[in-house]
């Protein structure tokens, strides 16, 4: 069995300690509330610009995009206007589904041989932990805005009644923690458990999930169970936002720091990795192109000239052959 | 060539179990059956591009070129920089899994590197080891592997086990193409001068003298002629097609296999009596006497220097615009490269039926349309005169062929026709046709004798699909859009279904066509009576 993911525990492990140790005992608040988290934010602009750059830099010389649906051809025959899009509007609307619904991955089956068929089965837990993921990923992130602005903007508070509208515990239980959670250690257990998933997964396909996994624990931890000062945090987090540096008075708890040193380590692990699929799902040129080659030229900035075998030469090689069959020549 | 399995027994070896030792760790299997044969140097040195001296896959040693490093890492190079698709693949693949069960070649060996995450993995360990910072830092824990002979070998079997369907690519969540991954793997390969001879030889044959068959002008002429003596014979008019005639008003294009091979010809036959019959102004060429491109399977500067023919033809005889057979690669090429490698196509007009008036708007830059669509236009305007009963005695299925599904959409046209010309149709389960077909198992060049094991393996959810509704509904043909389906699925069917047949749309069209002035036919375009009562 493939335990490519003890490295990647071990290493969460360890950095959990570095910053419960660092921020906690060895008293390095400054270097941990202040110092890290600018580092952070700027090697992930800075990654994440170049990561983009670097794509764009390279041409799209074909329009190759799959086409899962009927094309447009004579008037009478229906196009598929979302899965075989000609037009600009098809593709935006096709990469909205693509990246809103994860839509792709909804049409995932598993093939299974049954007596001397095989069969395809419509699985949809895939398509389900991813969605559950992502989105409690997006509300977990928009209430942590509140965080960060001031005044709260209205649809961190909106986000935070929906999120809160189970109305349960104090203070009140908010949904997508856990399910992000949830969903975290679904896709973990699926990478674990599954014999083919866990044959292709390596290190860097853990990693993340764990790290994401002790983000989640530790905010669980500190809001309903060592309830951290929120007041301080924002104290903190204000601060770093309007640039006026400095620990709150009395400073904040170890668990907060580790918190903290997690998601410093998310954002900058995210231009070096895997993660960037956030981005890349709107450069895929299978995905984002119209199916319209046909109809419009497109351009390849590096179009190579290449050595054709000429008509003329044809004709030198076989005219004799080709007079002979009563075939029409140019040269006779 | 070595024996193969017995249907029974080769589907009873599918086993989905994973190894116990990491992919990394299990060497590629290079015994007889499992490789492709490599191409001579005559090809390779004809058509100008990195030779070998002969050797095979089996060799311990295979002897690469001294800088053979360099010369990956900076082909890899260059193609990160050519190709933004190829960048973001390597990029992104989270290894969802989505893709694992979606390969035909996976379903039917069950090798895990057959898996399109894995067969992409393959190249991108090495990109990471190359390419990347975190791979050159932290090595094989972030996925990254140093490129050794051993990685070339396993490079060579396993992108010689992927037809470049794009299955895959429909159920990736970012569109991730191992089509894409598997051209620039074989491209890297022939810089190395590792070419297989059943894609090497068409492509040079092709360059010489039109045609992937290396048929001769003088030859080609006389097999069309033959053909028009069999359409005499079974319906008594005579027919005269004309060659290399400048003035035409239409360019017919269509892969050579459709001149040469069964059943194929008979598809061919088709084509020449629904020209006859609408009386199209139309000319064969003899020097662009190919549709398919095998080019395409080699590098992308080899697919230009054979599509070449197409457009240069079209100027010299002065035609309007060009007529596309049926045919799966080819259309790939035609509609998602043709007018970018080799165009503007300026010098034809935008393609209009001369017989109903409709105007292909859809082709209004490449000037090429499918046949397909040319004949439900027709039929729409009700311009033929079809007697589906003549097809009778067949319960058709349509196999939809990779590429005109997933690198093109044409899956309406085809199926309007076949509903028009015969009386018997039945749709395959959904999950094995339209853009989740399943290839044939034999193509991209893998349709080749020497790895018949692997070419029944992959086309078996093809064959087990037909199977189904060959016991449902009695299905009994099995049509196609495309020459390599013609070649490949007959021993496909003889494996796993013995009792279907194979045939193109158009030789349907063929049977069903009601010719003026013809006289009773007592045959369909095999020789074979219209109705099995008749026997």
């Amino acid at each position: 069995m493939n335990v490519n993911y003890l490295y990647s525990l071990l290493a969460v492990v360890v950095l959990g300690l570095v910053a419960y140790v660092g921020a906690g005992a060895a008293g390095l608040q400054g270097v941990f509330g202040i110092f890290l988290p600018y580092l952070a934010v700027v090697i992930f602009v800075a990654g994440f610009v170049y990561r983009v750059m670097d794509w764009a830099k390279s041409p799209v010389p074909f329009r190759i995009p799959t086409t899962s649906g009927q094309q447009q051809s004579l008037d009478w025959i229906k196009q598929n206007k979302l899965d075989n899009p000609s037009t600009l509007l098809g593709v935006l609307g096709r990469m909205f589904l693509e990246i809103v619904t994860f839509r792709s991955l909804f049409k995932n089956s598993r093939v299974e041989l049954v007596g001397d068929r095989i069969s395809y089965k419509w699985v949809v837990w895939l398509w389900l932990f991813a969605i559950l993921f992502h989105y409690s990923f997006l509300a977990v992130v928009v209430r942590h805005l509140r965080f960060f602005l001031e005044p709260v903007p209205f649809f961190v508070q909106a986000i935070e009644q929906i999120d809160g509208i189970l109305q349960v515990g104090l203070p009140g239980v908010f949904i997508s923690g856990v399910t992000l959670l949830a969903g975290a250690v679904l896709l973990l257990l699926r990478r674990i458990l599954l014999p083919k998933l866990n044959y292709i997964s390596k290190a860097a396909d853990y990693f993340p999930l764990l790290l994401i996994i002790g983000i989640a624990l530790t905010g669980i931890m500190m809001r309903y169970f060592t309830k951290v000062d929120v007041v301080k945090v924002k104290e903190l987090t204000m601060g770093l936002t309007t640039f006026h540096l400095g620990i709150p008075e009395g400073g904040l708890s170890a668990l907060f720091y580790v918190h903290l040193f997690f998601v410093c380590i998310l954002i900058v692990y995210i231009p070096f990795s895997k993660l960037m699929h956030m981005a890349g799902v709107f450069l895929s040129p299978t995905r984002n192109l119209a199916n319209n080659s046909r109809m419009k030229r497109h351009i390849n900035p590096w179009n190579p000239k290449v050595k054709f075998h000429t008509y003329d030469e044809y004709e030198d090689d076989f005219r004799e052959k080709m007079i002979e069959a009563g075939l029409p020549v140019e040269k006779e | 060539m070595v024996d193969i399995l017995k249907p029974e027994e080769m589907f009873n070896s599918i086993d989905y179990t994973v190894p116990s030792d990491r992919w990394e760790d299990v060497p590629p299997d290079f015994s007889e059956g499992t490789f492709c044969y490599p191409t001579k140097k005559k090809n390779q040195d004809y058509l100008g591009i990195p030779s070998k001296e002969e050797w095979s896959p089996a060799d311990e040693d295979w002897k690469l070129p001294d800088n053979w490093e360099e010369i990956i890492h900076e082909g890899f190079k260059e193609r990160l920089g050519k190709y933004r698709s190829l960048k973001v693949f390597m990029d992104i693949c989270v290894r969802c899994g989505a893709c694992a069960d979606k390969c035909h070649y996976f379903i039917g060996t069950g090798d895990p590197k057959n898996m399109p995450v894995l067969r992409a993995e393959l190249l991108r360990s090495v990109y990471r080891k190359d390419f990347t910072t975190a791979g050159k830092i932290l090595g094989s824990i972030a996925g990254a592997r140093k490129i050794t002979p051993l990685v070339i070998k396993e490079w060579f079997s396993y992108f010689y086990q992927c037809s470049e369907c794009r299955r895959c690519s429909v159920y990736c969540p970012y569109g991730i193409d191992t089509a894409e991954i598997t051209m620039m793997a074989r491209e890297l390969l022939s810089l190395l001068g590792l070419n297989i001879n059943w894609i090497l030889e068409p492509a040079a044959n092709c360059f010489r003298t039109g045609n992937h068959l290396g048929i001769q002008p003088h030859a080609f002429k006389e097999m069309i002629e033959f053909f028009c003596d069999d359409i005499e014979e079974i319906t008594g008019l005579k027919l005269n097609p004309s060659f290399n005639r400048k003035g035409a008003e239409i360019l017919f294009i269509t892969p050579s296999g459709d001149a040469f091979a069964d059943p194929g010809t008979y598809t061919m036959m088709g084509y020449l009596m629904l020209f006859e019959h609408i009386g199209l102004d139309y000319t064969l060429s003899t020097y662009a006497s190919e549709g398919g491109n095998f080019g395409l399977f080699t590098s992308s500067e080899m697919m230009k220097r054979l599509n070449g023919k197409m457009y240069a033809e079209a100027k010299r005889l002065g035609v309007k615009w060009i007529l596309g057979g049926e045919c799966g690669h080819m259309w790939r090429v035609i509609n998602q490269y043709m007018e970018t490698m080799n165009g503007p196509a300026d010098f034809m007009e935008i393609p209009k039926n001369p017989i109903t008036g409709t105007v292909f708007k859809n082709a209004a830059s490449t000037k090429m349309v499918h046949i397909a669509e040319f004949t439900a236009d027709l039929i729409k305007h009700n311009k033929l005169k079809l007697d589906p009963s003549r097809n009778d005695k067949f319960k058709v299925t349509f196999h939809d062929s990779c590429n005109p599904s997933r690198g093109m959409g044409l899956l309406d046209e085809p199926r309007y026709v076949l509903n028009k010309v015969c009386n018997n149709f039945y749709e395959m389960p959904e999950n094995t046709i339209r853009e989740q077909t399943f290839c044939c198992g034999s193509g991209a060049g893998l349709n080749t004798e020497e790895i018949m094991d692997l070419r029944m393996r992959g086309g078996l959810p093809r064959a087990n699909a037909v199977k189904h509704v060959h016991e449902k509904y009695g299905v009994n043909l099995l049509s196609c859009i495309c020459a390599i389906d013609r070649a490949a699925l007959p021993p496909l069917m003889d494996y796993w279904v013995p009792e279907v047949g194979v045939t193109g749309i158009h030789e349907l069209v063929g049977n069903a066509l009601v010719m003026e002035g013809e006289i009773e036919r007592t045959t369909d375009l095999r020789f074979e009576p219209l109705n099995e009562e008749e026997e």
